[in-house]
């Protein structure tokens, strides 16, 4: 989840808080709904407006051309208020009104406007009066009675003021339930990415609220969608956890370990020095320099446990052939002499041995494998590569009589129980080679696997076997 | 702030080209800012409601000319289209009139609060504009005809118009609505409002009515009891004559009363229209209002359970205003208008 910040070309995106782009979001919908809507009102609106004062255009035009009667061979309207009325129903507009007779001649009303060519019976057009655009109906009407035959024409029109005020109502309207779905949209909004990101605030203040030193996962209730971010969260934490369980085993190991042989140290030190006989001192001295060489060995081992454990959950895993491990860590006791004359023998098989794991972590045990049995077996010692159960192994074989079942169970659960009795015997009664042990150990459990051991008839098998596709462990 | 009247003057033109009948000039010679007034309103009435508009306005003077209505509406409707002279403010009783110039968007709209706050009857487009409250009303002579005899609606009328030897025939008069556009357009409300009114037009022609000209000859023939009754005088010039002579009798008809609101319109060029907006708004306005009252040109109508009013009368239920608005351009139409006077002439001969 870091890394989207690492991005640079997203970064500034990725900075926007939710707020914002959910605001982004309403707006663009806002802002695109409201000109479509605004759009939509308008034509809806002057279609209701002109359809409405139409109506009231022909209902005027036909009751005044209906009030045309023939008197003495001539066309007269008697004009009906109720047509006026109707049209001062639309109350801002100034009104015409024309009754033209068949020769083109007023009858009544104002001269103007002019008729425009007819097809229908009942047409509307637009002209102006007085600079004002007017929208007019003309309405024909066709006599053929005794003394009088013709077509008789009434115009009716009125300006077009209520018809826009009727249309932007409309509008207003439209536009007002508009604002008010906003209004609405917005506070639900809001609320969504208050209560979407209330997880998160949950998540925070529990973190905050922590000890410092309590990296135990977090139990919270949280969503679907944040479980995998708490998931990493309690991952990370548990790869603290294990780093500092693994530097306080180190310090306390060290502290333990290194303490003993150092008093035995400085005591036989002490004592060559007070040693008044050349020749016993000189024995003496050289025990001192054992014991500083074994000192050495233990510190150095000690290090490397430290680092393989750190590998373990530093390093990425690789696709790596096992039987390349068994000669790395075969390679480094080649003395020049110690396969030549049969002490350290590998055998393995002609196919490749696919694992996954960390290289250098799987050669470090190895080698604490093959030390041990050097140092406290039967040569010949033999590294053996194959394929167990259809696992690909990797064994270590002696001569001499090995571990038991407890010690090796004691040895691999060491670290990990740090109380338990007669560790302390092991590591000092085995000159540190608990240590190389428990490390072997420790990869094994990196490499979600462990130590076996068998005792055969004459010979001592110590090793491990590796899953080609471990159960997904510490990345 | 007392103003004088500087210049009154009186023409009577036999000219049947239009021109003004008097004219006066109201406030300071000098003033910064000066507004014409045309107006169908006698400047004797209508002078003191400019004074006190004057009184708080020491910088504007007004120049006031007295028209007849058909003169003023001509000129203001060539002005509209020819330019001119331009009037700031036209005043006139004859509403139908001004409603036709409105009509050809000859008037400018004037928005204020007070307009806005105007019954709808009283207020078309903004452009014209009611100003005072004038009821049609009833005249008799007080000597001649009693209290109890007086009708107080055209029921009464028609009543006392019915008997064959009534003394009434041949006494009582209206105006000649051929020759009067008031009466014209108060006979031809009255069709629009009842059927009363073919019963009454049927009763004048049968007791051989009178129709005359105009609100003055017929205030002065009923006070010398030439006629016992008038019919639809304009209640402003009624009252203002009761108010000086004592044998003239005013009614308001209980049935139902004719309101007239003289129309105020600015005209679409005129130059000084902010100043003619702001005389509108003091006609609206509680003092002007008032000055109007006092003019007799705003006119309350009493009734029996009601408030005493300035007349007797059927109180505010029976007041029925003639609206500003499209529905007078009928009462000019060519046509409908010969078919109206015919009907009208049918019944009625002039003396």
């Amino acid at each position: 989840m870091t890394k989207l910040s690492a991005l640079p070309t997203l970064s500034r995106f990725a900075h926007l808080s939710l707020s914002l782009r959910l605001s982004l979001a309403i707006g663009v919908i806002l802002v695109a709904g409201g000109i479509v809507v605004a759009v939509a009102a308008l034509a809806y609106g002057q279609q209701a407006a002109q359809t409405t004062f139409d109506r009231l255009l022909i209902g005027a035009a036909n009751q005044i051309s209906a009030s045309i009667t023939i008197v003495d061979g001539a066309p007269v309207a008697d004009l009906p208020i109720t047509a006026l009325e109707l049209l001062a129903l639309a109350r801002d507009d100034r009104i015409v009104y024309r009754v033209v007779g068949p020769d083109n001649e007023t009858l009544t009303g104002s001269n103007s406007p002019t008729i425009p060519p007819l097809n229908d019976d009942i047409s509307f057009f637009y002209d102006s009066v007085s600079n004002e655009p007017v929208r007019l109906v003309a309405v024909r009407r066709h006599f053929a009675e005794r003394g009088y035959s013709g077509t008789v024409t009434t115009l009716v029109g009125h300006t077009l003021r209520s018809r826009e005020a009727l249309a932007w109502e409309i509008v207003r309207s439209a536009l007002g339930v508009l604002a008010i779905a906003a209004v609405f949209m917005v506070v639900l909004a809001g609320f969504a990415v208050w209560s979407a990101l209330a997880p998160l605030r949950r998540i925070e203040r529990a973190l905050l609220a922590r000890d410092p030193k309590d990296v135990s996962p977090l139990d919270i209730a949280v969503p679907r969608e944040l479980d995998a971010i708490v998931e990493a969260i309690n991952r990370f934490m548990s790869r603290i956890k294990r780093q500092m369980d693994v530097l306080q085993n180190l310090i306390s190991d060290s502290a333990h370990q290194l303490r003993t042989p150092i008093t035995a140290l400085r005591a036989q030190a002490q004592l060559a020095l007070e040693e008044p006989d050349p020749a016993r001192r000189t024995e003496m001295l050289d025990r001192v320099h054992q014991r500083a060489v074994g000192l050495s060995r233990l510190t150095d081992q000690m290090l490397n446990r430290a680092m393989v454990i750190h590998r373990t959950d530093a390093s990425s895993r690789e696709t790596l052939d096992l039987r390349k491990v068994a000669i790395a860590a075969a390679e480094s006791f080649d003395d020049g002499k110690i396969f030549e004359n049969g002490t350290l023998r590998l055998e393995m098989p002609d196919d490749e041995l696919p694992v996954r794991g960390d290289f250098m972590s799987l050669v470090e045990a190895t080698k604490n494998l093959i030390s041990n049995a050097l140092t406290h077996g039967v040569a010949p010692v033999c590294v053996h590569t194959g394929r167990r159960e259809d696992l690909p192994c990797l064994w270590v074989s002696d001569q001499g009589a090995g571990l038991d079942e407890n010690q090796v169970k004691s040895i691999g659960g060491r670290f990990a129980r740090k109380d338990m009795p007669g560790q302390s015997r092991i590591a000092s009664a085995t000159h540190g080679s608990g240590i190389g042990l428990s490390i072997a150990a420790a990869v094994a459990q990196a490499h979600t696997s462990e130590l076996f051991a068998k005792q055969l008839n004459s010979s001592f098998e110590i090793g491990f076997c590796l899953d080609m596709h471990p159960k997904k462990g510490p990345e | 702030m007392r103003v004088a009247i500087l210049v009154l003057s009186l023409w009577i033109l036999t000219s049947s080209v239009s021109a003004q009948e008097a004219i006066a000039d109201f406030g300071p010679a000098g003033a910064a800012q000066r507004m014409l007034i045309r107006s169908t309103t006698d400047i004797e009435v209508f002078g003191p409601v400019l004074e006190t508009f004057l009184d708080d306005r020491p910088g504007l003077a007004i120049h006031y000319e007295q028209w007849g209505s058909n003169d003023l509406s001509a000129l203001t409707a060539t002005q509209c289209e020819q330019g001119g002279e331009v009037a700031d403010l036209v005043i006139s009783s004859a509403v139908d009139l001004q409603v036709e110039l409105v009509n050809r968007g000859c008037a400018r709209a004037h928005l204020s609060p007070l307009v806005a706050a105007l019954n709808p009857s009283r207020n078309w487009r903004n452009e014209v504009i009611g100003i005072t409250e004038e009821p049609a009303v009833l005249i008799y002579n007080k000597d001649l005809v009693s209290d109890r005899e007086a009708p107080a609606s055209r029921f009464d009328l028609i009543d006392l118009l019915r008997p064959e030897e009534s003394r009434f025939a041949g006494r009582v008069a209206t105006y000649d609505i051929e020759a009067s556009g008031l009466g014209y357009l108060f006979a031809f409300s009255d069709s629009l409002q009842a059927n009363t009114f073919g019963r009454l037009l049927e009763a004048f022609g049968r007791s051989r009515a009178v129709a005359t000209c105009c609100s003055a000859e017929i205030i002065d023939a009923v006070a010398e009891g030439k006629y016992l009754v008038a019919y639809n005088v304009l209640g402003s010039y009624a009252l203002a004559r009761a108010a000086r002579d004592p044998r003239i009798g005013v009614r308001a008809p209980t049935d139902y009363t004719l309101m007239l609101s003289r129309a105020a319109l600015i005209p679409k060029d005129a130059s000084a229209a902010l100043l003619a907006g702001s005389l509108i708004d003091f006609l609206l306005s509680t003092a002007g209002r008032r000055a109007l009252t006092a003019a007799h040109l705003i006119v309350e109508v009493g009734g029996p359970d009601d408030i005493e009013g300035d007349l007797f009368g059927g109180g505010a239920s029976s007041l029925r205003p003639i609206p500003l608005g499209p529905v007078l351009l009928a009462s000019m139409d060519r046509q409908k208008r010969k078919l109206f006077l015919d009907q009208w002439n049918d019944n009625l001969a002039a003396p």
